[in-house]
C-alpha cells in the first residue's frame, strides 16, 4: 500500500489499532500510520455502511474519521501518532460518550 | 418548462413552501388546475429552516381555536404522512411518541406548568392529556438527561417528522398530480382583472381564477394587492445541527431532537432581527450550554452545521386564514407552524380553497381580528 | 513541550494558512511593525505546496524537486519577523464584524481583528469517477502530503490518473524515489492544446516551460502514459482492485490497481470566504467559484482580504507576491503607511507577481478538465458524505430544484462533515447543465460557521452577551 521510503530512519511510535500493535515514526499523522501498516479501511459510513479510507490527506474530506482515546470522529490526518495511541477503526454512527 | 406552460390555471399559489405547497398538493388531489410560483435558491424560505416539530402541547394561549386546528392537523398528520407516502414514495419519518418541554431550573419549571394549566383553563379549549414530570419520573423515560433537569412537560400529542423530506414529498405529489411548480418567479405584481387574476413575474404574466398568498414574510407586500392583509414579520430563529450518531433519544423536546437521520437538531431562540438571518455564536453559545445541561453526553458531538432562518410571525403568533372582500377568489394563508399544520393544509384548508370559500371554523383566524383590537 | 505565548484578545492582523501567501503576508505585515498572529491548521509551517518543509524525513533533496525548498526561504524570515505563530489552530468562523473563532488543543476561544488575511489556499478538484469512494483511490495531492511528511510512497500496483502539472511533479517525484508507476492515465482532453495555443508565447517565455518540459521527459523515460483517457472507473470488493480506462482507440481496458492517485487540478477553497459572505464570482477559464477581489486582494467585506491561491489559482510563487501585497495594503488601511509608500513598495512585488502569473494562461486551457470528469453519468456518487449520487442531483432539478441550497434540502447533499468541499463544484454543474444555465446563475452552497468541526461543549463554553441569553431563555 504505502512503504517507507528510508526503513530505518526516525524514532518509532507504538500505537494500537484495533487493539493491535502498530509501529509509527515520530512526525506521521494517525492516517499516515494506518496507511503505512497497510491498514485499508478506517472506517464503515452511517449511510449506507460503505468501507472508506483517507482520500485528502488534508483535513477537507472527512473520510479518514476514527475513534482515538476513546473519542469518535477524529480526523486521522489532523492527529499527529503519539506512543501509547489507542486507535478504533469505527463501524457507521458514531456513539454517545465515544 | 415552458413549452408545457398554460396560461389559464384555476388556482396559483405564490409560495413553494411547506405552507404552498401542502396547499397545492391538496387542491391538485382536488381536480384543481395549479400553478405555484417560487422564488430562486436563496430565497428566505422558513420551510428550509424549521424544527420539524408536530407540535401541540402550549398552543394556543390567547386563541383556543387555534389549540383545536393544531389538535386536528396532529390527529390527522399519521394518514396524511401515509397518503403523502402512498403517492410519491416518500416516507417522511412522522412519528408521534409523544413530546418533552424540559426545564433546566425550578423557576422554568413551575412557569411551565402555570402556562399549561392557564392554556387548558381557557373556555372552549379543547381537551388533551398531558403531564408535568419531576427529575426521576423523567429520567425513566429519557435516561440520557442531566442532573440540571429539574423536570418537564409531556404530552403524548406531540412528534416530528422530517421537514425537508415532507417539502420534497409535497413537491413530487403535487408535480404527479399536474400542478406547474414555477421557479425563480418572484411576483412583482398581481391584480384582480376581469373576474380572474393576473400575475405578474419577470417572467411574463400569468392567469388564474384564484389565488393564495402562501408567500411567508413576502405576504405583506402582496397582500395589500388583492385587498388582503397579511400583517407579518420576520423573526429570526438559529439552529445548532451535530454530526450523525446512534439513536439515544427515541421523542423529540421542544428544543433538542434527533433526527431520523442520526443527527441532533437543537434550538430554540427568538430574535426581532428584521430580515437578517445570518447566525450569532452568543446565541448558538447559548443553546448548545442548554443543550450540553440537558443531555451532558453531547458535549463531545462536533457540530457540522448551523443556520438561522426567518419564520413568519404575526402580532399573536396565530395564523391568518382570509378570504378578500374587495377581490374574490383571492386568499392567504400563513403561519410559523408549517409542519404540524401540514396535514390540516392538505387535508382541510386546501378542500375550502378548491371550492372557494373558507369554512366559518377559520373566520378566527381573519386578519381582522387586528383591527377589532387596534380600535379597542 | 515548551509554553507557547497565550493568545491574546485582540490583533491588528489576523493571516490565517500558512501557505506561501500566509508566510509571505504575515512576514511583511510585522516586519512594518504590525501586531500579527498566524493560524496554522497543520503542526507546520508551509501550507500544502511547502508541506512539512521544516521537518520533512526526506533526505535527498532531489525527489521533491528545488521548487518544494524554496519553501524554506519563506519560512526563515517569517519566524524572525516578529509575527505569532500557532500551529495546531482551526479557524472556525470568521464574523463580517471581525470576530474569529478559533480553536487550539480542543479548546475554542474568540478574538478581535482590525483586519483579516485569508490564505486557505487552494483543495483539489473533486474528481467524481465511478468507484471514487472505494479505499485506495486517494488524491495526488494525498500521496505528496505522505511523501513530504512521512516519506511514505504508494507502492505496489500503482496508477496516477488525471490532468495537470501536479500530476506530472508527482509522477516526476515517484520516479526519483524508484516507485513503480503501472500507468499515468492522462484524461486532459484531445482538443485542449489546440485552445492553449493563443496563450503558448506567453507560456514560452515562463518559468514553466522550461521546468514543464524537463518534468514530461523525465516521467515519459520510465512511466508508461496513456494519453486522451476518455473514461474512467475504479473497481473492487471494499476496496479498489481494478481500474477499468477507455483511451483515443475506444477499447476498454482493464489494469489491477491497489492504490489510484486523482488529480484534475486545484480550486479556491472558498468556504471560509463564504461563510463571513463575501462575494464570489464563477471563473469560466478555471472552472471554480472564487472570492471576488480588487488588486490588492480586498474582498467585499471591509477588512477581510484574501491572498494566495484561495483568491484564484496562480501557483505557489504569484501566492507569495499576493501574500505581501495583502500584507502592504493591510499596513495602509491599519494606518502604519501611507498609500504613497503603498504603491511605491508594492511596485516589485507587482513586477514579480506578473512574472510568475505568466504562462498561467496556457496551463489552465491545456489541463481544463474534461466535461465527462466534472459531470458524471448518474451512477457515481457526488456527495461523498450523504452518498448522494448525480442521478438523484438531476432528478431534483427535474422536480423544480433550481440551486445547490434548494438541492441540499431535497438531498441532504452538502449537509456533511465536508461542507460541499468534494461536492460543491460538482453540484453546481450538475445543475448547470440539466438547467442549461451558465455555473455563475447557478450559485454555489451558502455556508455558515463553523467551517471545521467544533464539540458542542467548545461552543457552549463561549462568550455570551444578556441580549443572545434572552433570546434562548425566556
Amino acid at each position: 500500500m504505502f512503504r517507507r521510503l528510508h526503513e530505518a530512519d526516525g524514532k518509532a511510535v507504538r500505537l494500537t489499532v484495533d487493539g493491535r500493535p502498530v509501529a509509527a515514526r515520530e512526525g506521521d499523522s494517525v492516517a499516515a500510520a494506518l496507511l503505512a501498516a497497510g491498514i485499508v479501511v478506517c472506517r464503515t459510513t452511517p449511510v449506507s455502511g460503505a468501507a472508506r479510507a483517507p482520500y485528502c490527506m488534508m483535513g477537507a474530506c472527512f473520510e479518514c474519521l476514527v475513534t482515538i482515546d476513546g473519542r469518535g470522529n477524529r480526523q486521522a490526518c489532523l492527529v499527529r501518532a503519539e506512543p501509547g495511541m489507542a486507535v478504533a477503526t469505527q463501524v457507521g454512527k458514531r456513539e454517545l460518550g465515544r | 418548462m415552458a413549452g408545457s406552460e398554460r396560461r389559464d390555471y384555476d388556482l396559483a399559489v405564490i409560495g413553494g413552501g411547506l405552507v404552498g405547497s401542502a396547499i397545492a398538493w391538496g387542491a391538485a388531489r382536488r381536480g384543481q388546475r395549479v400553478a405555484v410560483l417560487d422564488e430562486g435558491d436563496l430565497a428566505y424560505r422558513a420551510s428550509r429552516g424549521n424544527f420539524a416539530l408536530v407540535w401541540v402541547q402550549s398552543k394556543g394561549l390567547g386563541m383556543p381555536e387555534y389549540a383545536a386546528w393544531t389538535k386536528r392537523s396532529s390527529d390527522a398528520w399519521g394518514g396524511f404522512a401515509d397518503e403523502l407516502r402512498a403517492a410519491t414514495g416518500y416516507d417522511v419519518a412522522f412519528e408521534r411518541p409523544g413530546g418533552f418541554h424540559l426545564c433546566l431550573s425550578e423557576t422554568e419549571l413551575e412557569t411551565r406548568a402555570a402556562v399549561l394549566r392557564r392554556l387548558h383553563n381557557q373556555p372552549h379549549m379543547v381537551q388533551y392529556p398531558y403531564e408535568i414530570l419531576d427529575h426521576d419520573a423523567l429520567a425513566k423515560r429519557l435516561p440520557e438527561i442531566g442532573p440540571a433537569v429539574m423536570g418537564a412537560s409531556y404530552c403524548p400529542l406531540d412528534g416530528h417528522c422530517n421537514s425537508l423530506r415532507l417539502l420534497k414529498a409535497l413537491h413530487a405529489g403535487m408535480k404527479s398530480e399536474g400542478a406547474a411548480y414555477l421557479a425563480n418567479r418572484s411576483v412583482e405584481y398581481l391584480e384582480r382583472r376581469a373576474g380572474e387574476f393576473s400575475i405578474t413575474s419577470a417572467s411574463g404574466e400569468l392567469r388564474a381564477g384564484k389565488v393564495l398568498l402562501a408567500a411567508g414574510n413576502g405576504n405583506a407586500r402582496l397582500a395589500a394587492m388583492v385587498g388582503l392583509k397579511a400583517p407579518v414579520r420576520p423573526q429570526r430563529g438559529q439552529i445548532i445541527v451535530t454530526e450523525k450518531v446512534r439513536r439515544f433519544l427515541d421523542y423529540p423536546i421542544a428544543t433538542l431532537r434527533q433526527t431520523d437521520e442520526g443527527s441532533v437538531l437543537i434550538g430554540d431562540s427568538v430574535e426581532e432581527a428584521g430580515f437578517d438571518d445570518t447566525v450569532g455564536l452568543g446565541v448558538l453559545s447559548t443553546m448548545a450550554a442548554r443543550a450540553v445541561r440537558m443531555f451532558p453526553r453531547l458535549a463531545a458531538l462536533n457540530v457540522v452545521r448551523t443556520w438561522a432562518a426567518l419564520r413568519v410571525m404575526t402580532k399573536d403568533g396565530f395564523p391568518i386564514y382570509d378570504r378578500s372582500e374587495s377581490a374574490p377568489g383571492a386568499f392567504v394563508a400563513t403561519c410559523h407552524s408549517g409542519v404540524t399544520l401540514a396535514a390540516g393544509h392538505a387535508l382541510f384548508l386546501a378542500p375550502m380553497l378548491a371550492a372557494g370559500a373558507l369554512a366559518p371554523e377559520l373566520a378566527v383566524f381573519s386578519a381582522r381580528r387586528f383591527d377589532v383590537s387596534q380600535a379597542a | 513541550m515548551s509554553a507557547a505565548p497565550p493568545l491574546k484578545d485582540a490583533y491588528e492582523l489576523v493571516v490565517i494558512g500558512a501557505g506561501p501567501a500566509g508566510l509571505a503576508a504575515a512576514a511583511l505585515a510585522a516586519t512594518l511593525g504590525i501586531d500579527t498572529v498566524l493560524f496554522d491548521e497543520q503542526p507546520g509551517p508551509g501550507g500544502q505546496i511547502y508541506r512539512a518543509i521544516s521537518e520533512t524525513p526526506l533526505r535527498e533533496r532531489r525527489v521533491l524537486g528545488e521548487d518544494y525548498w524554496h519553501g524554506s526561504a519563506l519560512v526563515e524570515p517569517f519566524r524572525t519577523s516578529g509575527a505569532q505563530y500557532v500551529p495546531g489552530a482551526s479557524v472556525w468562523s470568521v464574523s463580517r464584524a471581525r470576530e474569529i473563532g478559533v480553536s487550539v488543543g480542543g479548546a475554542a476561544r474568540l478574538l478581535q481583528a482590525r483586519h483579516v488575511i485569508l490564505a486557505t489556499g487552494a483543495l483539489e478538484r473533486p474528481c467524481p469517477i465511478p468507484g471514487w469512494t472505494l479505499p485506495g483511490v486517494m488524491t495526488v495531492g494525498a500521496a505528496q502530503i505522505l511523501l513530504k511528511s512521512s516519506a511514505l510512497a504508494a507502492s505496489g500496483e500503482v496508477v496516477l490518473a488525471g490532468s495537470g502539472p501536479l500530476l506530472w511533479l508527482l509522477a516526476a517525484q515517484y520516479v526519483r524515489a524508484g516507485v513503480a508507476i503501472s500507468a499515468f492515465l492522462d484524461t486532459t482532453p484531445r482538443g485542449n492544446l489546440q485552445a492553449a495555443l493563443p496563450h503558448l508565447p506567453a507560456f514560452l517565455a515562463s518559468a514553466y516551460f522550461r521546468k514543464g518540459l524537463r518534468l514530461v521527459r523525465e516521467v515519459k523515460r520510465r512511466v508508461r502514459i496513456v494519453r486522451n483517457v476518455a473514461a474512467l472507473a475504479a473497481r473492487g470488493e471494499g476496496r479498489l482492485e481494478a481500474i477499468v480506462y477507455r483511451a483515443a482507440d475506444g477499447v476498454e481496458r482493464q489494469l489491477a490497481a491497489e492504490i489510484l492517485l486523482l488529480h484534475q487540478g486545484v480550486v479556491p477553497n472558498v468556504n471560509l470566504a463564504n461563510a463571513i459572505g463575501c462575494a464570489h464570482v464563477w471563473d469560466e477559464r478555471q472552472l471554480a467559484f472564487k472570492p471576488a477581489v480588487d488588486e490588492w486582494g480586498m474582498s467585499s467585506i471591509d477588512g477581510v482580504a484574501i491572498a494566495g491561491d484561495g483568491a484564484g489559482i496562480s501557483g505557489a510563487e504569484a501566492a507569495e507576491h499576493r501574500g505581501r501585497l495583502a500584507a502592504l495594503d493591510a499596513a495602509e488601511r491599519l494606518g502604519r503607511i501611507d498609500r504613497v509608500r503603498r504603491d511605491r513598495d508594492a511596485a516589485p512585488h507587482r513586477t514579480s507577481l506578473r512574472r510568475a502569473e505568466r504562462g498561467r494562461a496556457f496551463l489552465d486551457a491545456l489541463y481544463r478538465p474534461a466535461k465527462a470528469f466534472r459531470i458524471p453519468h448518474d451512477d457515481v456518487v457526488v456527495c461523498r458524505c450523504e452518498e448522494v449520487t448525480a442521478r438523484q442531483v438531476r432528478e431534483s432539478v427535474e422536480l423544480g430544484c433550481t440551486g445547490p441550497n434548494q438541492m441540499k434540502a431535497f438531498l441532504r447533499c452538502g449537509m456533511g462533515p465536508c461542507q460541499g468541499r468534494l461536492c460543491g463544484l460538482t453540484v453546481t454543474e450538475l445543475i448547470a447543465e440539466a438547467r442549461g444555465v451558465a455555473p455563475g446563475e447557478v450559485g454555489y452552497y451558502r455556508l455558515r460557521p463553523p467551517i471545521k468541526p467544533i464539540t458542542l461543549e467548545e461552543l457552549a463554553g463561549l462568550p455570551k452577551t444578556a441580549a443572545a441569553v434572552a433570546a434562548v431563555e425566556r
